[in-house]
């Protein structure tokens, strides 16, 4: 008979014999065991000294990216909120004044994007969806707070800085599709 | 005579904080140890290896609200705790530490008191001990605190007679009560374990079962009765209760390494040729690691073993260590008589 | 001298607490005052240099005896005050009780010769190895018979606890 599991065992009502009655072997057997935990490597990770690694394509707080120019890549154009599952994600679309071509790449841009993260479960299908590599999810975490209004996070924290030093590089996320993508000539696109 | 007042009211100090420390570090150790055996680091953030985490954690207790029911008898919650730490206390005054130290010239003994009943002596405080847990169980007017102190005092009363009657074969071998002449007839490597195998056995699952340590650790298991007969202590009051068990714990650690493991002894100890002092002193470190060891192997036992059925605490003490005691004494008599 | 303070405070513990133990309200009470006496007569036995007994004393008395009367009690829940007004002939009785046994002890003392315990720590008949002789060469065949004596009571007892018919 094979059991549904390798750990599966048949129950015995059978006598014990006087070794295993008078418990000592087992005793002994157990404390032989712990005693090998002794030396084991041990899991715990000292925190805030020592980080565990993350994957590389970890998937973390999001970030709306600029291009080469520092204009801001996302056109608005709601894809990634319909994919969303959570529906963590609004926005609303407005239209590029004349003189504000270095800001927004497009004619239309997104002058709201909200992301709820406490409905975030950070599945990625947003960037996945984005026509135009405008969101991409980072190694960085949410961190925690007091106030579930702070959980909201507006365009203030979600797009990246002008300041070329400071890009998040997410050049490990870019699937062979968006790489393959990337080869168009017509289209600009970031260096990273 | 004030010379001798003197030394012994420093000895019984130095003593007394001795144990205290070591209760105290018992516990980062209990800790540490625990956290090994389940792969873990333990506590390291309080100073380096965590060497400051006793003194948080006495700090912490100490700033704890006081808290006392309001349906308890008020005096005998407070002296429940307090007997117990004075009863955990007063064993390691028959305890001998070491030879004797010489200051000018003079002979000091490093045992508070060389009474030639020392054996009876550490029973009379293991029997009392179980005075301290029944009153404070019963003052906290508490049903599990009740149950938890009912547990402790009939297993105590239990165990004793099994460890008593497993000292009386040493007490045969050795013809005297005393703890120095015990631990002198146990020179180099003479140990009275290898006569007594069977009593030691008999002596250490006694020893686990007093000290309320793991396996038998019923009086206070969390899954049946909260907190057992310390449920309703808070602050200090429970940092007593909580203290007294490693206190007990290296107090019988010293016992067992008196009785059955040579003592201060240890095999070609006398042949270093160190000066009497120095004798002393190594004698007492040796004296320490024994006590070291045993503390470990407590702690070694308490994170390995689950806890013990009460039918099958009852079984144990009375159909098992008891008579097998009792055949150890009878056996040592008739090997006495046939070598006489 | 220092042991006469040591004396008269002992005593002044055990009288103390022998009275309190008749006058307590909670029977825990009455429980660990007795214990108490025990231990301040223990603590007398020291002082007349009889440490084995001291000691025995205390394993006994203190660490078996009481220990059970206290987890009885603590059983028994005895806290409510249903004692009854005893009538008056048993009253009566256990005064004039009292009192004889009050007149026989003050009488035994005032016949006694105190001189003979002048020096109680010469005496050497509380040590373990003195007893011990004389336990076991003078008194052989009573020790014995006291032995089986507690034999049987153990046996009696077991036979009680046993529910079944036998």
């Amino acid at each position: 008979m094979t059991g549904l599991t390798k750990r599966s065992k048949v129950v015995s009502n059978r006598k014990m014999s006087f070794w295993e009655k008078i418990y000592l072997p087992a005793i002994l057997n157990g404390m032989w065991i712990t005693a090998g935990h002794l030396f084991t490597k041990k899991v715990t990770i000292r925190y805030p000294e020592v980080k565990r690694e993350f994957s590389e394509i970890y998937r973390g707080k999001h970030v709306l990216k600029r291009d080469d120019e520092g204009r801001e890549r996302c056109t608005a154009c709601g894809l990634c909120a319909v994919a969303c599952p959570a529906e963590a994600i609004i926005m609303i679309a407005a239209e590029r004044k004349p003189g504000e071509e270095h800001l927004y790449r497009e004619e239309k841009y997104a002058s709201t994007y909200e992301i709820d993260m406490l409905r975030c479960i950070f599945c990625g299908l947003c960037e996945e969806a984005c026509p135009k590599e405008a969101i991409f999810l980072t190694k960085e975490i949410v961190r925690a707070d007091y106030k579930r209004d702070k959980f909201i996070y507006g365009k203030d924290v979600l797009v990246e800085p002008m300041d070329p030093a400071k890009r998040i590089d997410v050049s490990k996320r870019q699937t062979p599709e968006v790489l393959e993508f990337k080869k168009d000539k017509d289209q600009k696109h970031n260096v990273q | 005579m004030g010379t001798l007042l003197l030394y012994k009211t420093i000895l019984a100090s130095a003593i007394l904080v001795m144990s205290l420390v070591v209760a105290m570090y018992s516990t980062l150790i209990e800790r540490k140890v625990a956290g090994f055996f389940q792969d873990r680091l333990g506590p390291n953030r309080a100073g380096p290896w965590g060497m400051f985490q006793p003194l948080a954690d006495g700090i912490k207790l100490f700033f704890k609200e006081e808290f006392m029911p309001n349906t308890a008898d008020k005096f005998l919650y407070i002296l429940g705790p307090s007997l117990t730490m004075l009863i955990a206390c007063l064993t390691s005054a028959v305890i001998p530490w070491g030879p004797d130290i010489i200051i000018n010239g003079q002979p000091f003994s490093l045992q508070m008191a060389d009474v030639n009943i020392g054996i009876l002596y550490i029973f009379a405080i293991v029997s009392i001990g179980v005075y301290g847990i029944m009153i404070g169980g019963w003052a906290s007017n508490n049903k599990y605190a009740l149950l938890g102190a009912i547990r402790a005092s009939s297993q105590m009363i239990s165990y004793e007679l099994a460890m008593s009657l497993s000292i009386i074969a040493i007490v045969m071998m050795t013809g005297s009560l005393s703890m120095r002449d015990i631990v002198e007839q146990q020179q180099g490597f003479n140990w009275n374990i290898w006569y007594q195998p069977l009593a030691f056995l008999i002596f250490l699952i006694c020893a686990f079962a007093e000290t309320n340590r793991s396996p038998f650790d019923l009086p206070e298991c969390e899954t049946e009765l909260v907190g057992g007969y310390h449920t309703e202590y808070s602050s200090m009051k429970l940092g007593f209760y909580l203290f007294s068990e490693y206190i007990n714990m290296f107090i019988s650690g010293a016992v067992m390494a008196t009785l059955f493991f040579g003592g201060y002894h240890f095999p070609f100890i006398d042949r270093l040729g160190l000066s009497p002092n120095a004798f002393a002193f190594v004698s007492f470190l040796v004296l320490f690691a024994k006590i070291t060891f045993f503390g470990f192997i407590f702690m070694w036992v308490r994170w390995t073993l689950p806890r013990f059925r009460y039918d099958q605490l009852m079984r144990l003490g009375w159909k098992a260590l008891i008579p097998l005691a009792i055949l150890n004494v009878l056996i040592t008599g008739v090997v006495i008589l046939l070598n006489k | 001298m220092f042991s006469n303070y040591i004396f008269y405070f002992l005593s002044a513990l055990a009288l103390y607490s022998g009275v309190m133990m008749l006058l307590s309200k909670k029977p825990i009470h009455s429980v660990l005052y007795l214990t108490l006496t025990f231990f301040a007569i223990g603590g007398q036995y020291i002082l007349l240099n009889a440490q084995f007994l001291a000691i025995v004393h205390i394993i006994v008395y203190a660490g078996a005896i009481m220990v059970l009367f206290l987890f009885t009690v603590m059983l028994l829940n005895l806290n409510k005050d249903d004692r009854s007004p005893k009538p008056i002939w048993v009253k009566a009785a256990a005064i004039i009780a009292g009192v004889m046994l009050g007149m026989v002890l003050i009488g035994v003392f005032r016949g006694y010769d105190l001189h003979l315990v002048q020096h109680p720590m010469e005496s050497q008949i509380g040590l373990v190895k003195e007893l011990g002789k004389v336990l076991y060469r003078d008194y052989m065949l009573p020790f014995e018979v006291s032995s089986i004596l507690f034999l049987t009571a153990m046996v009696g007892a077991v036979l009680l606890g046993k529910k079944e018919q036998i």
